[in-house]
C-alpha cells in the first residue's frame, strides 16, 4: 500500500514540476543543501552507522559537490534508495543526484532520460556461492536458484549468461539487499549475484562469511557513477568536474594534508594552481565561487583518499581502479 | 426566451445555473490541459516520449516460475513487456483470491470463537485479534517468510507429506500438476451444464414446495448430477486428462539435483509467505467485524427463535447469519479491498505480484512510469470496482426484506 502511494506521488511529481525546473543549482541555493540519492546500506559505498552519518565513496560524491557549491561538505541531505525506486526518485525531482553504485547503460541515458555524469568506480557482476557447493566455474551452475535485487542491471545480465550458455536457472528477485542476503544465508538460493563490489560489501553480513567464495568469473561490465536528470547541462557539469576534480588532484599528488600549503606555496605547477582556484576563473564559469576545488580537497579529499577509506577495508585493491598513470582506467579531463 | 446578459448572469437563477457550470467545466478542462501539457514537456525536457509502443518489446530479465509465467508461457527473449503485465496481474489475482478465502474462512472462525462461552476459546480468538491486527503486516510478512524457509530443508533434501504426491524444502511446495489434453473442454463444458441444471432445479423444487408442500431431495440429486455428468463425458471422451508427479532426484552435476524443473508444480516459499500473511493479517479484521455484526443481532431474535422450537445450530444458520450478514458484508468488502492492495508489499520478499515486476523490475528497465503506473492504477481500480459491485449485489440479496 504504501508502495503503491509512494510510486503515485514520484509520478504526480513529473506532472506537477513546473516545467522551467531546470536549473537544479538555483534550486539547491535556495533549499541549502542539496539532496542525495544513495543506497539502503551498501558498506564503502554509501552506509549509514548507527548515529545516522553516512559515509562510503558514493556519499563522499554528494560531499564534494555540495562542498564545490556551498564550501560545506555536510550541505548535503541522504534519501536511501531501493535500486526499484532510485530513477523515479530522480526523475521526480526528490533528489538533486543518484550516486548510488548505479551503473552507467545506454538505455538510462536514453530511454530513462538520464545523464551519468562520469564514472567513480569500475565493477563488473559476480557471482557468489556457497564453498560447500564445491562449484568452481559459473559454467557448471546449470539448475541453480539465484538471489538477487530487483531493477538492476544484474537481473539482465544474468539472465543474458544463462541464456547464452544455454543454462537453465530461477531467478528470485528483492527489493532491498538485506533480504537477498538473508536469503541467500537461509539457502532459498545457491547463488548470489551482484556487482563485485556490492558482494565484498555484502558478505560480512552472512553468518559465516568464509563459508562462501566468489566465483572468477565477471560476467558484464559495470561502470558506477553519479546520475543527474537530462536537461540541466550546468548541474551536470558541476557533478562531472566535482568527481574530475577530486582524480585529477590524486593525479597531481594534491590531497586534504597539502592542498592548503599549497595554496600559499608560490612554487606550484600551472595545473594545480588552476585546480586550487589560484589561476582563471574555472569555479565561476560552473556558477560557483573559484575555490569550488579546494574545498573539495580540503573537506573530502581526493579519489585515492576516499578509496582507502572506504573501499579498501572490503579488501578490494585498486586493479582496473587505479590512475591511468599507475596501470589501471582511472583518466580524468584535464581542468583547462 | 431570456437574453444572456451580465445582468442575467447574475440575477437570473437558471443563466447563473448555466454559468457557473460551464464555468467549473472549462476550470476542470483547462487544469487536465495543463496537467497532460506540462508532463509532456518536463519529460521531453529530460529527453523522453510518451506512449505505449515499449509494451511490444521483448523483456530481457528471469522471472521466477510461478502461476503466472506458467499461464503465459513466459520465455525470456521473447516475450515482450505486456506479457510481463499479465503474468503480474495473475500473480496478484491468485493471492488475492487465495488470501479473500483463507481470510474469510478463519476470520469467521475466529469471529465466532471469540463470542464461545468457553473461557480458553474466547481467549484465544483475543490474543490472535490483539497480535496479529496490531504488527505491521510488513514485519509478518518478513517473519512468516524467513520462519518459512528456516524450517524447510535444503533444496536437495525434501519432506514428504504425500509419499510422492507432495513434498516441500526449501524451493517450494510441490505437487501434481494436470496436463490436460485437448478432449478435456468438454468435461469442463458439462460440469457448467449439470450446474446450470441445478439452479433451475433448484427454483423449480422451491416453487413446488411452496405450492404443494411435497420436498424434492435437492442436494443429492445435485451432487450426483454433477458429479455424475462430468465423471461420464470425461470417461466417454477418453479420459483427456492424466497428472505429472514431482520428481526428486539425488544424481547428476550437484545444483541438478532436488526436484525437477517440468515435472508436477511449484508454490515457491514467497507465495505461501504472501498468502499466509495476508491471510492471517486481514482474518484478524474480519474476525471482528463478524463479531460485532452477530453481537448487532438483537438477543430477543435468539430468544424468540428458541421459543418457537428452533434448535441452537438452526437459530444461528437462519436467524442470527443473515441478520448479522447485512451489518457485516460493508466492512467486510474493504478488508477484501485492502488485501487486494496489500499483496504489492510482496515485493518485499520477491514474490513476482504486478508492482514488482511491473511497475518495478520492468519500469526500471523502460523508464515510462506514467504510462506503467496508470496500467497498474487501472488493474487496481478495475479489481476494487469488481469487488465492491459484487459486494453490492450479494448485499442486496441478504438485505432484510422490510414488509
Ligand atoms: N549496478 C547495478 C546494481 C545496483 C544495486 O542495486 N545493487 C544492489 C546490490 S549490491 C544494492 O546496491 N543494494 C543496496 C540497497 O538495497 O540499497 C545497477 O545499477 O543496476
Amino acid at each position: 500500500m504504501k508502495k503503491l502511494t509512494a510510486a503515485m506521488v514520484a509520478v504526480a511529481g513529473v506532472a506537477f514540476a513546473a516545467s522551467a525546473s531546470a536549473a537544479t543549482l538555483d534550486d539547491v541555493k535556495a533549499k541549502g543543501h542539496i539532496q542525495c540519492g544513495v543506497s539502503q546500506g551498501l558498506p564503502g559505498f554509501s552506509n549509514a552507522d548507527d548515529s545516522g552519518d553516512w559515509t562510503g565513496l558514493d556519499v563522499d560524491m554528494c560531499r564534494a559537490v555540495a562542498a564545490a557549491v556551498f564550501g560545506d561538505s555536510n550541505a548535503v541531505k541522504f534519501t536511501p534508495l531501493s535500486a526499484k525506486q532510485r530513477f523515479t526518485a530522480l526523475a521526480s525531482g526528490e533528489v538533486d543526484i543518484l550516486s548510488r553504485n548505479t551503473t552507467w547503460t545506454m538505455t538510462r541515458d536514453t530511454q530513462l532520460g538520464l545523464n551519468f555524469a562520469g564514472v567513480n568506480y569500475y565493477d563488473g557482476q559476480g557471482m557468489m556461492v556457497p564453498t560447500s557447493l564445491g562449484v568452481t566455474s559459473a559454467t557448471e551452475l546449470d539448475g541453480a536458484n539465484i538471489c538477487t535485487n530487483t531493477g538492476t542491471t544484474t537481473e539482465l545480465n544474468i539472465t543474458d549468461f544463462f541464456r547464452a550458455n544455454s543454462m537453465s536457472f530461477n531467478l528470485v528477485a528483492f527489493e532491498k539487499a538485506d533480504e537477498v542476503v538473508a536469503a541467500y544465508d537461509a539457502g532459498r538460493c545457491d547463488v548470489y549475484t551482484t556487482d563485485r563490489s556490492g558482494l565484498a560489501a555484502q558478505r560480512g553480513k552472512l553468518t559465516a562469511p568464509d563459508a562462501h567464495m566468489v566465483l572468477s568469473e565477471i560476467i558484464s561490465k559495470e561502470p558506477l557513477g553519479p546520475v543527474v536528470r537530462q536537461g540541466d547541462d550546468q548541474w551536470f557539469n558541476i557533478v562531472r568536474w566535482s568527481l574530475n576534480a577530486m582524480i585529477n588532484a590524486e593525479e597531481m599528488g594534491v590531497s586534504s594534508s597539502n592542498v592548503n600549503n599549497l595554496k600559499f606555496d608560490a612554487n606550484i605547477t600551472p595545473a594545480v594552481a588552476r585546480l586550487i582556484g589560484k589561476e582563471g576563473n574555472f569555479g565561476e564559469e560552473l556558477g560557483l565561487s573559484n575555490d569550488w576545488a579546494y574545498n573539495i580537497l580540503m573537506q573530502v579529499g581526493n579519489y585515492a583518499e576516499s578509496y582507502e577509506a572506504n573501499v579498501t577495508p572490503l579488501g578490494l585493491a585498486r586493479g582496473v581502479n587505479a590512475l591511468w598513470s599507475d596501470g589501471g582506467i582511472l583518466y580524468a579531463a584535464p581542468i583547462r | 426566451m431570456q437574453q444572456l446578459s451580465l445582468k442575467s448572469i447574475i440575477y437570473d437563477a437558471r443563466m447563473r445555473g448555466y454559468f457557473y457550470q460551464v464555468f467549473i467545466l472549462s476550470c476542470l478542462s483547462f487544469g487536465f490541459w495543463w496537467l497532460i501539457d506540462n508532463t509532456v514537456t518536463n519529460l521531453a525536457d529530460r529527453g523522453k516520449t510518451v506512449g505505449f509502443g515499449f509494451l511490444s518489446e521483448n523483456a530481457g530479465f528471469q522471472i521466477s516460475a510461478t502461476l503466472g509465467t506458467w499461464l503465459f508461457d513466459y520465455n525470456v527473449g521473447q516475450s515482450s513487456y505486456l506479457d510481463v503485465y499479465f503474468i503480474g496481474i495473475a500473480n496478484t489475482f491468485l493471492v488475492a483470491i487465495l488470501g479473500i478465502a483463507g481470510a474469510t474462512i478463519i476470520g469467521f472462525t475466529v469471529g465466532i470463537m471469540r463470542l464461545s462461552k468457553n473461557f480458553i476459546v474466547r481467549s484465544f480468538a483475543t490474543v490472535y485479534i490483539e497480535l496479529l491486527r496490531n504488527i505491521p503486516l510488513l514485519l509478518q510478512l518478513f517473519f512468516w517468510y524467513f520462519a518459512v524457509l528456516r524450517a524447510l530443508p535444503s533444496k536437495r533434501d525434501k519432506i514428504e507429506i504425500i509419499p510422492d504426491v507432495a513434498a516441500m524444502n526449501i524451493t517450494g511446495l510441490y505437487l501434481p500438476a494436470p496436463i490436460i489434453e485437448p478432449g478435456f473442454i468438454y468435461s469442463v463444458t458439462a460440469f457448467v451444464v449439470a450446474i446450470i441444471i441445478t439452479l433451475v432445479m433448484k427454483s423449480w423444487a422451491q416453487k413446488r414446495q411452496f405450492e404443494t408442500g411435497q420436498r424434492f431431495p435437492v442436494l443429492w440429486t445435485a451432487l450426483g448430477l454433477i458429479f455424475g455428468l462430468t465423471m461420464l463425458t470425461f470417461w466417454i471422451t477418453g479420459n483427456p486428462m492424466s497428472w505429472s508427479y514431482p520428481e526428486f532426484k539425488m544424481t547428476g552435476a550437484i545444483l541438478r539435483r532436488g526436484f525437477q524443473s517440468g515435472s508436477g508444480m511449484v508454490l515457491v516459499p514467497e507465495m505461501l509467505a504472501v498468502w499466509l500473511a495476508l491471510t492471517l493479517y486481514t482474518a484478524a479484521f474480519i474476525a471482528e467485524i463478524v463479531r460485532a455484526g452477530i453481537l448487532a443481532v438483537a438477543k430477543g431474535q435468539t430468544e424468540a427463535a428458541y421459543s418457537i422450537g428452533m434448535r441452537p445450530g438452526m437459530t444461528l444458520r437462519l436467524i442470527i447469519i443473515p441478520q448479522a450478514l447485512r451489518v457485516i458484508i460493508p466492512p467486510l468488502t474493504s478488508q477484501y479491498l485492502n488485501l487486494t492492495k496489500n499483496s504489492s508489499l510482496a515485493v518485499a520478499i520477491a514474490y513476482p505480484e504486478l508492482v514488482s515486476i511491473f511497475a518495478g523490475t520492468a519500469l526500471n528497465q523502460v523508464g515510462k512510469e506514467i504510462e506503467m503506473i496508470f496500467m497498474m492504477m487501472m488493474v487496481y481500480l478495475t479489481f476494487s470496482l469488481a469487488t465492491a459491485a459484487f459486494m453490492n449485489w450479494f448485499n442486496a440479496r441478504v438485505k432484510l426484506v422490510e414488509r
